[in-house]
């Protein structure tokens, strides 16, 4: 009976309902140029073949322990990139592959870190969920569900603290979302008028539980209600709803209003982890989210129809990406182990 | 050139898999994400899906076939431009599939000098910490009489001055002055920004604190005890004490969390507990515990400045006491060093905090009978400073310690194991440990009393291993 009822409801949940609109409640439509289009394509469709070759190197036994994918998401991690500025932070939990290839950092260092390497980026200590970039301003890869709500007010606190007009952009999932220290870190940021745009990643699983199952509010971008911090959802399989909604939160912050929330409405085509079968949702429901709403592909289409690029182009564009992607699964599968003098560096300084 | 696809593995233990079904035939265009084929196991079902875009050449192992091994290659995909002429036998012009985790550390192993059995991790010694000297006091040094409260203030505000990253966070530091009075005066002098009240969020306020040592400020994060302290457990452990180390050596936590710990009087089992073994068994983190203002002002001003993340674990009752403090413009001490306060020749007493009022009571008592203490302050727990206590164990060639936490894994059994493996053959007595009571904190005063350390058991125990 209650099993049925979720059902129906999840069905009746659109995962694209969202309309880009920012704090102010105006909905924004953003037109790309072809520059922009061109941008969005490249970075979305370098996470996902690098997400699709660490699936594969995964499946060969080079990648160990978790490996969580963002095949599906890489609108948001994009297009919130592409509305930031350098200087602004990024931080988020284990699902982080998309972010830190969107951060800049090098698809090299990721994948050597994937598969546990002296040239990962930490070393080979840290492995999938755990990796940085303070150059790149990219502060992890959090293993611990929500753990990251915290640390990245910390960080928009740190930010008004120096007065330095940047802005913390942190990630979470709808998992997450039902953390205890999510509303802390709420009550806080909005008290003190930090400067952090909280992303929420509504991909409508944590692991198996489907937001239907595990929300009494399903609607996240009303979560801020209670702190007075506003929030709105957007089309996370858009990359120009995002952009949109990321410019508008993220000028909120700069002037000192305070923190925002975006929900982004998205979804993951792979498992929660690469050994999770998804038994959980139908195979209608991921073959409808591809074909219907694919990021990617909505992009490639808006390039076609508008005749900014051809399939020739656009095979290019793909084989470019592949060889860097290449080219970083190969030096990650010869690059060697760490040295076993690392065992014992970095616990202190 | 073909493509290969390999048989995947769901998990890193799965060796081998049932090819279930084929959802592509020989000749069927395949583009990245699609699914070709499902497997199994055991366990679950998994679909496998194409990387590589072009035309599935050839079906190696067909469906229906159980236990392929991982790694097997099951099909071959053929680029565009390339026939099935390149699927000669049916296999890939590459060279046989790798075994990429074993060719790895192979690789590994080419690097590395001289491999012989002793370098295997598990062999590898972890390297020994330098501790600075404790710094000379000049003769002729005035020495104020202070409370341990005025002494952690003064190295607080005087951190503060010195350093404009530095900044306290906390319940009640700010306007209400300290629900203990430690950050009396603080918020008067460097203002909101820097002396800044918190809700009652433990879990919140404490990630806030590491979220901003990640970005370089160095924050004194204050519990209103460390009883709070455990709700923002697991920001100070998985957060705080591992992002180093998870980092590669690339983010510092350099930050102190303080607060009074341990026993207060009379407020029962849920604000009465000693932390001090809970933090010292984590990597990554250190862990202070001074008995006296001096040491607290001396060793609270090296923990601001350290850059690791730094447990420092005060005391309630002690924070009354007045002792004197030298009176120098930058009086800091060494984390990790123990400090001999009683020589003695009879037997080794080993406390810390309020433990150290417990030992030295006793060494006086002891003193009357013929019994002379030698009596260690351990100051630091994490590092600990064993050099010292073996030092004096080999005078003595016997061992209290004494500490308010619950006997098991507790602070005196790490230095008992210690002692056994560093120094068996200079112990003449069993290590004695003198502890909490495995009770919870009960509420009556006579109960209370009971469960916590007295000078009487430390006495007892000494008589035990000098065979009085």
């Amino acid at each position: 009976m209650a099993v049925a009822q979720t059902t129906q409801t999840a069905e009746k949940a659109s995962p694209v309902a969202g309309n880009g609109a920012g704090p102010s409640g105006a909905v924004k439509i953003a037109e790309f140029t072809k520059e922009q289009e061109l941008q969005a394509l490249r970075q979305m469709l370098l996470i996902r073949r690098f997400e699709e070759k660490a699936g594969q190197m995964y499946g060969m036994g080079l990648i160990g322990g978790f490996c969580h994918l963002y095949i599906g998401q890489e609108a948001v991690v994009v297009g919130m990139k592409l509305a930031a500025r350098d200087g602004d932070q990024m931080i988020t939990g284990y699902r982080d592959h998309g972010h830190m290839l969107a951060c800049g950092m090098d698809p090299k260092g990721v994948m050597a870190e994937l598969t546990g390497r002296r040239g990962g980026y930490s070393k080979g200590k840290g492995g999938s969920m755990h990796m940085f970039s303070l150059e790149k301003k990219f502060y992890g890869g959090h293993g611990i569900v929500g753990a990251q709500v915290p640390l990245g007010t910390g960080l928009a606190f740190a930010n008004k603290y120096r007065g330095n007009n940047a802005v913390s952009l942190t990630y979470f999932g709808d998992g997450a979302a039902n953390q205890g220290q999510v509303y802390e870190s709420f009550n806080m940021a909005e008290l003190w008028k930090l400067p952090v745009v909280y992303v929420i990643e509504n991909n409508r699983y944590a692991m198996g539980t489907s937001v239907t199952r595990s929300s009494a509010q399903t609607d996240f971008s009303k979560r801020g209600i209670s702190f007075n911090i506003p929030g709105s959802q957007v089309d996370g399989m858009d990359v120009r709803a995002v952009k949109a909604a990321s410019e508008e939160a993220i000028a909120w912050c700069r002037a000192g209003k305070g923190p925002v929330i975006l929900e982004m409405m998205t979804y993951r085509y792979r498992g929660h982890s690469m050994s999770d079968p998804a038994k959980y949702r139908t195979k209608e429901e991921v073959d409808r989210m591809r074909t219907e709403h694919d990021p990617i592909e909505q992009v490639r289409k808006r390039l076609l129809d508008k005749k900014w690029a051809n399939e020739e182009d656009l095979k290019k564009i793909d084989a470019s990406v592949r060889a860097v992607v290449n080219e970083a699964a190969e030096f990650a599968t010869h690059d060697p182990e760490p040295d076993v003098s690392e065992l014992y560096t970095d616990v202190y300084r | 050139m073909p493509t290969e696809i390999l048989m995947p593995a769901l998990s890193p233990t799965m060796e081998k898999g049932n090819l279930a079904k084929w959802l592509k035939k020989e000749g069927d265009t395949v583009k990245s994400g699609d699914v070709i084929a499902e497997i199994e196991t055991d366990k679950a079902t998994m679909e496998v899906e194409a990387v590589d875009e072009g035309t599935l050449g050839k079906i190696l192992v067909p469906a229906g076939t159980n236990d392929v091994a991982v790694n097997t290659p099951i099909a071959m995909i053929l680029a565009d431009g390339e026939d099935a002429s390149a699927l000669k036998d049916g296999k890939p012009a590459a060279a046989p599939p790798p075994k990429p985790a074993e060719a790895a550390p192979a690789a590994a192993k080419a690097e590395a000098p001289a491999p012989t059995p002793a370098a295997k991790p598990s062999t590898v010694q972890a390297p020994a910490v330098p501790v600075a000297l404790e710094p000379e006091v000049p003769e002729g040094t005035e020495l104020v009489t202070m409370t341990m409260r005025e002494a952690l203030r003064d190295a607080m505000a005087e951190e503060m001055r010195r350093d404009p990253d530095v900044f306290v966070m906390g319940e009640e530091v700010a306007e209400y002055q300290g629900a203990y009075k430690v950050t009396q005066g603080l918020l008067e002098e460097f203002g909101a920004r820097r002396v800044i009240d918190t809700p009652i969020t433990e879990h919140g306020f404490a990630g806030v604190g590491i979220g901003a040592a990640f970005d370089g400020l160095k924050p004194i994060v204050e519990f209103m005890t460390f009883n709070f302290a455990m709700q923002a457990l697991d920001q100070l452990i998985n957060s705080a004490a591992k992002t180093r180390y998870m980092s590669g050596g690339q983010v510092q936590v350099s930050m102190v969390f303080r607060g009074p710990n341990g026993a207060a009087s009379r407020v029962a089992a849920q604000h009465s507990q000693d932390y001090s073994s809970w933090y010292s068994h984590v990597p990554g983190l250190k862990v202070i515990a001074p008995s006296n203002a001096a040491d607290a002002k001396g060793l609270l001003k090296a923990a601001i400045r350290d850059p690791n993340p730094v447990i420092f674990l005060e005391n309630e009752i002690l924070y009354g006491h007045s002792s004197p403090v030298p009176k120098l413009d930058d009086y800091v001490l060494p984390i990790g060093r123990a400090r001999v306060v009683r020589p003695g020749k009879d037997v080794t007493l080993v406390a810390w905090s309020m433990g150290m009022t417990y030992a030295i009571k006793a060494a006086e008592e002891l003193s009357k009978d013929g019994i002379e203490a030698e009596v260690i302050d351990l100051r630091t727990i994490k590092p600990m400073d064993t050099a010292t206590i073996i030092a004096s164990l080999k005078k003595t060639g016997r061992v209290v310690t004494v500490e308010e936490g619950w006997k098991q894994s507790g602070v005196g059994s790490e230095i008992a194991a210690r002692l056994m493996e560093e120094a068996f053959d200079y112990l003449d007595a069993p290590v004695m440990r003198v502890c909490g009571k495995d009770v919870p904190m009960p509420y009556a005063a006579n109960l209370e009393k009971l469960a916590l350390p007295s000078v009487a058991e430390v006495v007892e125990a000494v008589k035990a291993v000098t065979y009085r």
